[in-house]
């Protein structure tokens, strides 16, 4: 049985991010797959889940869901469990050391990843494709951040088009996270990415799924090709 | 013409005379209705010229994120008489120049796109604002909602300290309008049926989470009607305790209650008409009278009209974001026959269509949905997932392939409703 478990969606999910989770549940059933898709609430405990779910948000939700997330607890501890997380914009920079917020002021962030996001000079809004692993991740951001990495850490992939964290690298990924400045649904448009999401927290093999989605990916490609 | 313009000063008289000659110009060259060129040339020569036009006028402005052009039109109708309006849907500064320039009528009626209201009202000097919702909407463009939100709120405590200050007439049910429009001194509320919350989930006031839950019951000349409570987790923000006009099975205005019996369909249209009404109550109009324009009404600039094409009839539907698909869904639910949604992402429309999963296409199940539109993969993909079953096919195949009878009801956003209109015609 595969938990999905979308984290405080009425705070972080500002782009039909909640169309992340629908994707990753509706990609197991069809497969057959024994799988639930969960929401947890601002105020609710986290509940345990293999696959967690960050979205993009404004500053003071974001800055709130981080502070619940701190006082909760236990999502760390999840992770050493090996549960994975898959953040989007405002989620990926929840995951890191600091974040920027309103009035020029940065909040700390959760600290499972060193990783610093600042304000940019200007809001990055438009497509965004990112080479990770011989795919392209097709999306699109919408977010005023700018984020770096520390030494240690991995990208997700090479920017080719749009801005990601800094112009050059988007996204940021360890073992057990995998994070990235395309917003919701990122894994509508890139079915490839919410497969592997699916076979690492399954730890399996998964058999090949065509779909439209298929078709939306080749000719988002095609469109956005650099 | 010749009086009102004498009032306005040389500059101003040359703008608007520039205005109509780039109007004129504009049509003739075929570059559509040229509204917004001619308004934008014109502020460019004065940039005071909303002002100076807006003066002397008695003025209703019409914003929010949903029904805003239908509202404005039945506003225009309920009036009654020579009433000047935007109505090709230019709704900038410049749409409302351009619009202004063409008559003298002291009857104006402008839809205001959102981010601009404040600026539009301290220009114009309105008698009457009227707020209907605020939901997300292009958010690659506008950014965030509850920003615009706290744009009106500071806006109009700022504007209508002054007692010559219009009256803001505003939907109680939605916790965004709710928030803007409580500090203006004047407010009538309309109590209506909101058919989307998602943008209100924490408080505007403290951020503590919204509660939605039970019923709030107002009540006026003798007829109760119970609406989805909602108020903050943590402060004492909640809906306002008394409201003007409200909806239930009857429509209740002052101490009136009128069967609305519209020509326009959808109960979001009803609501949008009882707005209207509360609105011309404060001009002073008559309701019956009022409502008998308004039925008049049979569709607006091409919304709900039947169309035809490649020999079948099509009703033509707009719909732009989640807030505006929800309102449709609940229209056409019932039906089994076949249904067609067309998406576009181009600069009218956001050019970011992730919206999609946040519209709850799950209630299209159980009919067929065929997807047109330039982003017509985007759509068949949200309905792979959504499991409603779906065909993907070229608009030129598309009569052939449909089985249902007519008419063929057709829910587009913005620029492929264009494209629709443009293919079809009157029946
Ligand atoms: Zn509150």
């Amino acid at each position: 049985m595969l938990k999905i478990a979308t984290i405080f969606p009425e705070l972080l999910g500002t782009y039909g991010d909640g169309g992340n989770g629908l994707v990753l549940l509706q990609r197991a059933k069809k497969r057959g797959l024994d799988v639930s898709l969960h929401s947890v609430g601002i105020g609710d405990a986290l509940i345990d889940a293999d696959l967690y779910l960050l979205g993009g948000g404004e500053d003071g939700p974001q800055q709130q869901a981080t502070e619940a997330l701190r006082r909760d607890g236990s999502l760390a501890k999840r992770l050493d469990d090996g549960a994975h997380i898959f953040a989007v914009c405002a989620g990926l920079q929840i995951l890191g050391t600091s974040f920027a917020v309103h009035g020029g002021n940065s909040a700390r962030g959760l600290e499972f990843v060193d990783a610093e996001s600042v304000r940019s000079a200007q809001r990055s809004v438009g497509d965004l494709v990112v080479d990770v692993d011989g795919h392209e991740l097709v999306g699109f951001e919408n977010h005023g951040g700018q984020t770096h990495l520390g030494p240690d850490v991995r990208p997700l992939g090479t920017v080719r088009r749009g801005f990601g964290n800094d112009g050059r690298v988007d996204g940021f990924r360890t073992t057990v996270m995998t994070a990235t400045y395309s917003h919701g649904p990122v894994l509508a448009l890139n079915p490839w990415l919410a497969d592997a999401l699916l076979a690492a927290s399954l730890r399996i093999e998964l058999e090949p799924l065509a779909s439209v989605a298929d078709d939306l990916y080749e000719q988002r490609r095609r469109a956005l090709r650099v | 013409m010749g009086a009102h313009v004498r009032k306005l000063g040389i500059r101003a008289i040359f703008a608007v005379r520039v205005v109509r000659v780039v109007n004129r110009l504009s049509r003739l060259l075929g570059r559509g209705e040229g509204t917004v060129i001619g308004g934008r040339v014109g502020l460019a020569i004065d940039s005071q010229l909303l002002r100076k036009l807006a003066k002397g006028r008695q003025i209703v402005l019409v914003s929010g994120t949903n029904g805003k052009t239908t509202t404005t039109a039945l506003l225009r109708e309920g009036w009654g008489g020579d009433v000047v309006s935007n109505v090709t849907g230019a709704n900038m500064p410049a749409g409302h120049v351009a619009a202004l320039v063409t008559s003298a009528s002291t009857r104006v009626v402008l839809e205001v796109d959102e981010a601009w209201l404040v600026k539009v009202i301290r220009d114009t000097e309105p008698a009457v604002v009227v707020l209907l919702n605020l939901s997300r909407d292009q958010l690659d463009r506008a950014n965030e909602v509850r920003q615009v939100a706290q744009r009106w709120r500071d806006g109009f405590s700022d504007l209508f300290n002054d007692s010559r200050a219009g009256v803001v007439v505003a939907n109680a049910n939605d916790p965004l309008v709710v928030y803007a429009a409580e500090v203006a001194p004047r407010v009538r509320w309309c109590a209506v049926m909101n058919w989307w919350t998602e943008d209100a989930v924490s408080c505007p006031v403290c951020t503590q989470p919204i509660t939605y839950e039970g019923t709030w019951t107002c009540s006026g000349q003798g007829e109760e009607s119970e609406f989805l409570s909602w108020h903050c987790s943590s402060c004492d923000f909640s809906p306002p305790t008394t409201v003007e006009a409200m909806m239930s099975t009857k429509a209740h205005v002052g101490s009136q209650s009128l069967v609305l019996d519209l020509q326009i369909p959808g109960s979001f249209n009803e609501s949008n008409a009882l707005i209207a009404l509360e609105a011309l109550a404060v001009l002073g109009v008559d309701f019956h009278e009022g409502l008998e324009r308004m039925r008049q009404l049979r569709s607006v600039a091409g919304r709900f009209e039947l169309r035809t094409w490649r020999g079948r009839t099509w009703r033509l539907m707009l719909a732009k974001n989640p807030a505006g698909f929800e309102s449709l869904f609940h229209l056409v639910e019932g039906s089994k026959h076949d249904l067609v949604v067309a998406i576009n992402a181009n600069v009218a429309d956001g050019h970011d269509p992730s919206w999609l999963y946040d519209a709850h296409f799950e209630r299209l199940r159980g009919r067929r949905v065929w997807c047109s539109g330039e982003r017509k993969l985007d759509l068949a993909t949200r309905l792979y997932y959504a499991d409603v079953e779906f065909g993907v096919s070229s608009e030129e195949e598309l009569a052939a392939n449909l089985s249902s009878s007519d008419p063929i009801d057709v829910i587009a956003n913005y620029t492929a409703f264009a494209s629709w209109y443009e293919r079809s015609s009157p029946c």
